[in-house]
């Protein structure tokens, strides 16, 4: 630090305290008059002034009982599944409405009970106290310093360093048996993240339907989403599963498919994207069907689905993956294999 | 008590004082604080706000407890709300439905925790910048703003966690963009991704881990800091606001006992009714309308509660770079804005009081708040930060800003992006002049005396406004701030005509200050002379 | 005139000065501002014609050519169907106003009649969807747990959780869903209105369609209930995080503005 660089005049500690006290001398325009003199509140002086904020404060606390009797009441009498109709609120529950509105008045009127007694019939006569230096007087620093000195010595803490090391040593290592406890918390990625459930054969099923697709059902500008055949909602692993193999599909006129291997691996222009955004994993899928621009509704990333997946706009870092896809023999479509590439977020073992 | 003395028999509540002291030495601690006395201002009752609404979402918290399951078995539903009839939930989200729908008061409950917990850091967020703007950071105070900040900070990740315990389709869709940007992190990523939900995305552990830091780990920690954060507001002593009689030597105002007891206990229950009446009225997170979480399901005007807003707004308007090398990925367009920027916003306000402190070389106690045109260059750079985060906040909700104000939502995109440089800049410039202009404003009332309104013709013809004098409260008030000067890095040679050494640290620190107090940074408040010369030539105006 | 002059140095004198300044901006815009009512009725009587043909040659032409074959301004109408036609006419959004990002919805300017004459003009241009019976939109019996289901899986993501609309690339928005007809929520999901991808019985089968028309009436009408109170907009945190700011936090700031003030002094005689 550079503070002894600095002329001491220029320090704002040198630079006067002018105002220290309630000296109000002459010289000064400025200077501090003191505390104003104490002036009465109506009910200071008038008796009867004081008495009618007497009774608002006990009206406001019998309103506070009379509140949470109402509480008791609504609590009671209410069915906690009627709905009723409040203007300007609107079809609401009854019981949350009438609960809630006791309770708010019996915790308000206490608390407004309270303030207007303090405001109004409690002392407001203005006091001073005065602050102390929080730092210790040089007295006390010195003896806290010659006590630590000698508690120091008395260890030989400096002294015998072979101890100090190794106690130091003992410390840093032993942290490691809790960090090491938390190995279990989860697997190793392994190449988890690299694969889906989509494998070579595996049958396009309609998520509405929950029948297999077929090219004749999906129309140019339509919106259609797709699971690998095989799984259910019941499976424990369902969750995880369909946040990696969920499917978007739509069909674009082939000629309108710009890029070339979107085009080799669709099915007569029906291509199938990962519905999982690349970005940070939201399922994306509000398909403009004019432009074919899809957009994700968390960070708007916005891919070309006419244009291999390619990122148009947005934070995503590369294209959504395309599913190869191929009319098979009994005229359904299905999966040519899994994703080439991982789906969902970046990773860094991704590459 | 000495046994002689007790012929008289003592009041109970005296006995049992006598009981506790004994034991606890009451006596002691009641005679420093009984009568402890508190300035009295409504923005001082911020941070009241806070603790209140704090006790409030625990209280509501517990309850909450003894309802939720925080379980992710998938269950199917067979509640009371009709719309979800046979749905498949996890057990979390159907107990959330129950909590609603079945539990009478659970509801109201809920809300309040809820709503709190959105007041309790709204409340932070305003106290914080009460706290900023009149520089009650000074020291002896910076350990206490820190302890602030970090509740602050573990507010944020406490209703992060809270609100993700539904398991609902908006929270989960959170969790899963945290997921995202955890996976973003340069080589432990995924282990901690995978450590985190126990497997892959979403798995069945993260609501059960969630909860154990949600209601033990951080309101455990957060009620460690508040007791110590209140403590220390104890021990210093609250600061007050300059003017007649209050110097930086005292503390003016009403003693703990009553008053102060009477209005801080009322205020409690004021808030926790206003919060009631609010959960009453208005709906938060309705659950049922949202739906169970599932991965491959999304709604649009996908937003997190308001105090991740900003990071939101971050991670919408970063650009998408990706680098891939040598079979690596570096995602810095979701690293960048979540491990970098975002600490970055939090830190830059959190560290603002060492570097005041530093720059200004500043060693004294201050116990007297500054007001916030008395500080330009402070309050210009508490007014760029506030701009900042609102544009974040902006960004964040880009998708609702394009609905309601019928805009393109690739351009209010743009806009935060280039926001994100210049508002900041602009506004501390804006506000540094307003600042001034307010200075001036203080000098000329001090000078000149209050323009009464009244508008008077002289013999000759001419229009004058008729100024009143001030009082000597206000003439005090309006001139008790100090004018700091800019530190000087001294002479290049010493008086023998030795070159002195300047290192690069003084140079930068004397440069520093020059910004904050150098020429054009304050309007030099009016001296006594000068006050003297106008004052003592009557029919002046 | 004394007083007023006297009080322009209040401390409130500012605030009431920029309230009154706003509303006066307010009150200025709203008569300016453009009055497309008035102006859509006069042109839809103005066009009052009984034939289907005569009234495409007159409204819709210009854009969409004179056999429905489209133009730059506006795409082919060959194939669409009766039911695009429905939807598209008894919303509002055609005919077309301005061009913009996308057509919004007005008040219609073809009667229910003219509308069915425009409809079969059009459907014989091409074969397309018809224009749905009662029958297969009336959503009464159907299962709205499975259309909360479906709602998420196909409509969420564009219009919200319970159909409160949103934004698109571009300035395009997926329109709110309160108010609208189960026909036209029909048709729109049969067609794909503008950049509305479509939803065909081939892929969602007329039971989920209702299913989903079934959902949104108890979500999101007139009638649904919001138990907790308040809906907000419906839009979740945002709102939400408005409403603590300005009301929860704003009242609370009041209340400590009271409970600090100085309570009035009795008046020096």
């Amino acid at each position: 630090m550079s503070s002894q660089d600095i002329p001491e005049e220029n320090l704002p500690s040198e630079q006067g305290d002018a105002h220290d006290g309630a000296v109000a001398t002459t010289a000064d325009p400025f200077a501090d008059p003191g505390l104003p003199p104490h002036e009465h509140r109506v009910q200071d002086i008038d008796e009867r002034a004081a008495k009618r904020s007497e009774r608002v404060i006990a009206f406001l606390f019998l309103l506070s009982m009379l509140a949470t009797v109402g509480f008791i009441a609504s609590y009671v009498a209410l069915p906690v599944d009627k709905i009723i109709y409040v203007y300007p609120i609107g079809h609401v529950s009854a019981l949350n409405f009438s609960l809630g509105l006791t309770l708010g008045v019996a915790l308000f009127c206490i608390g407004a009970g309270a303030v207007h007694w303090a405001r109004t019939l409690m002392s407001d006569v203005e006091v001073a106290d005065d602050r102390h230096p929080i730092s210790a007087e040089p007295e006390v620093k010195a003896k806290v310093l010659a006590d630590f000195k000698a508690g120091a010595e008395e260890s030989a803490f400096g002294r015998r360093k072979l101890i100090r090391n190794t106690m130091f040593g003992a410390l840093a290592l032993v942290p490691l048996s809790g960090v090491v406890l938390l190995r279990d918390l989860g697997p190793l990625p392994g190449t988890k993240l690299r694969h889906t459930r989509w494998s070579a054969g595996k049958l396009l099923i309609n998520q509405n339907t929950n029948q297999p697709l077929r090219p004749e059902d999906i129309s140019v500008g339509s919106l259609t989403f797709a699971v690998p055949e095989g799984m259910k909602e019941d499976d424990h692993d369902f969750q995880q599963e369909v946040a990696k193999a969920a499917l978007m599909i739509v069909r674009i006129q082939p000629e309108n498919i710009k890029d070339k291997k979107e085009l080799d691996w669709s099915a007569d222009g029906i291509v199938a994207y990962s519905k999982i955004c690349t970005h940070v994993g939201c399922p994306i899928s509000l398909y403009e069907q004019q432009t074919h621009h899809v957009l994700c509704p968390c960070h708007q990333s916005t891919f070309d689905l006419s244009d291999g997946g390619r990122v148009i706009f947005g934070p995503a870092g590369h294209a959504l993956p395309q599913l190869r896809i191929k009319v098979n023999e009994k005229g359904y479509l299905e999966a040519l294999g899994d994703f080439a590439e991982p789906v969902g977020p970046s990773f860094w073992e991704r590459g | 008590m000495s046994t002689e003395s007790s012929n008289r028999k003592a009041p109970a509540g005296e006995r049992v004082a006598d009981w506790a002291d004994g034991r606890l030495g009451i006596y002691g601690l009641a005679k420093a604080n009984m009568r402890k006395i508190f300035p009295d201002h409504w923005s001082f009752m911020l941070g009241e706000v806070c603790l209140y609404s704090f006790i409030i979402i625990i209280l509501t918290g517990v309850y909450l407890t003894l309802f939720f399951h925080p379980s992710m078995q998938e269950v199917t539903y067979h509640g009371s709300y009709v719309p979800m009839q046979g749905m498949k939930m996890s057990d979390a989200f159907q107990s959330t439905l129950h909590i609603s729908f079945d539990v009478r008061g659970g509801l109201l409950i809920r809300q309040i925790h809820h709503w709190g917990a959105l007041i309790f850091l709204a409340g932070m967020f305003v106290h914080m910048m009460r706290v900023f703007f009149t520089g009650a950071f000074r020291k002896p105070r910076e350990i206490n703003w820190l302890f602030g900040f970090l509740l602050f900070v573990l507010g944020m990740f406490t209703g992060f966690t809270g609100y993700s315990l539904p398991d609902d389709l908006l929270s989960g869709t959170g969790v899963r963009f945290m997921e995202g940007a955890i996976l973003s992190v340069p080589i432990i990523g995924t282990y901690i991704s995978m450590f985190l939900f126990g497997g892959e995305f979403p798995g069945s552990d993260f609501v059960p881990r969630f909860f154990s830091i949600h209601v033990l780990l951080l309101p455990g920690i957060m009620l460690g800091l508040l007791v110590a954060h209140l403590i220390l507001v104890f021990y210093h002593k609250h600061t007050q606001f300059p003017g007649p009689g209050r110097t930086n030597k005292n503390v003016v105002g009403m003693p703990l006992l009553p008053v102060y007891m009477a209005k801080a206990g009322g205020f409690f229950f004021l808030v926790f009714g206003v919060i009631a009446a609010i959960a009453a009225i208005a709906t938060i997170n309705p659950i049922w309308a949202i739906g169970p979480y599932r991965p491959d399901q999304v709604s649009t005007g996908a937003q997190p509660d308001w105090y991740m807003g900003f990071s939101e707004g971050l991670i919408r308007v970063m650009p998408g770079w990706e680098i891939n090398l040598w079979g690596h990925t570096l995602v810095l367009g979701v690293f960048i804005p979540l491990m970098i920027i975002f600490p970055l916003v939090l830190a830059s306000i959190a560290v603002y009081p060492f570097i005041e402190s530093w720059v200004t070389g500043d060693k004294r106690e201050h116990h007297l708040l500054d007001r916030p045109r008395n500080a330009p260059t402070r309050t210009a750079f508490g007014a760029a930060w506030i701009s900042w985060y609102f544009v974040l906040l902006v960004g964040g909700g880009n998708d609702l800003w394009a609905t309601h104000f019928h805009l393109s939502i690739n351009a209010i995109t743009w806009f935060v992006r280039i926001g994100f440089f210049v508002v900041p800049v602009l506004v501390f410039i804006a506000t540094r002049r307003i600042c001034l202009g307010l200075q001036r404003r203080d000098r000329d009332k001090v000078l000149h005396g209050r323009e009464s309104g009244i508008i008077k013709r002289l013999p000759h013809g001419e229009f004058v406004e008729v100024h009143e004098p001030l009082s000597q409260e206000q003439l005090h008030t309006l001139t008790a701030h100090d004018q700091p000067k800019p530190l000087e890095a001294g002479p290049e040679v010493d008086e023998n005509g030795v070159e002195r050494k300047i290192g690069r640290t003084t140079k930068l620190r004397v440069k520093l200050s020059k910004g904050f107090y150098g020429e054009g940074t304050q309007i030099p408040k009016p001296t006594a002379e000068e006050y003297e010369e106008i004052t003592s030539g009557h029919g002046h105006h | 005139m004394k007083k007023l002059s006297a009080r322009r140095r209040h401390p409130l004198a500012a605030v009431v000065v920029l309230l009154f300044a706003l509303a006066v901006t307010g009150g200025l815009y709203a008569a300016f501002a453009p009055a497309d009512k008035a102006k859509a009725e006069d042109t839809a009587q103005s066009l009052a014609i009984e034939e289907g043909k005569k009234l495409y040659s007159v409204g819709c032409a210009s854009c969409h050519g004179t056999g429905g074959q489209g133009s730059s301004d506006g795409p082919s109408l060959v194939g669409v169907g009766a039911a695009a036609v429905d939807f598209q006419v008894r919303t509002g959004r055609m005919p077309l106003q301005q061009q913009g990002a996308q057509a919004p919805s007005k008040k219609a300017m073809y009667s229910q009649a003219e509308t069915d004459q425009l409809a079969a003009y059009i459907a014989s241009l091409g074969a397309g969807p018809s224009v749905p019976t009662k029958g297969q939109y009336n959503p009464d019996g159907a299962d709205i747990a499975k259309g909360g289901e479906l709602f998420r899986t196909n409509c969420a993501q564009c219009h919200n959780f319970t159909g409160k609309g949103g934004a698109l690339s571009n300035g395009k928005f997926a329109p709110s869903l309160e108010g609208v007809e189960p026909k036209h929520i029909y048709e729109a999901m049969q067609t794909g209105p503008q950049n509305m991808p479509s939803f065909p019985d081939t892929t969602m089968p007329e039971k989920n369609k209702k299913d989903i028309i079934a959902y949104l009436g108890a979500v999101n009408s007139d009638k649904s209930e919001n138990p907790g109170g308040l809906e907000l907009g419906g839009l979740g945190p945002v709102s939400e995080g408005l409403f603590a700011w300005i009301f929860g936090l704003g009242a609370l700031i009041a209340v400590a503005i009271w409970v600090a003030a100085r309570t009035a002094k009795a008046k020096k005689s």
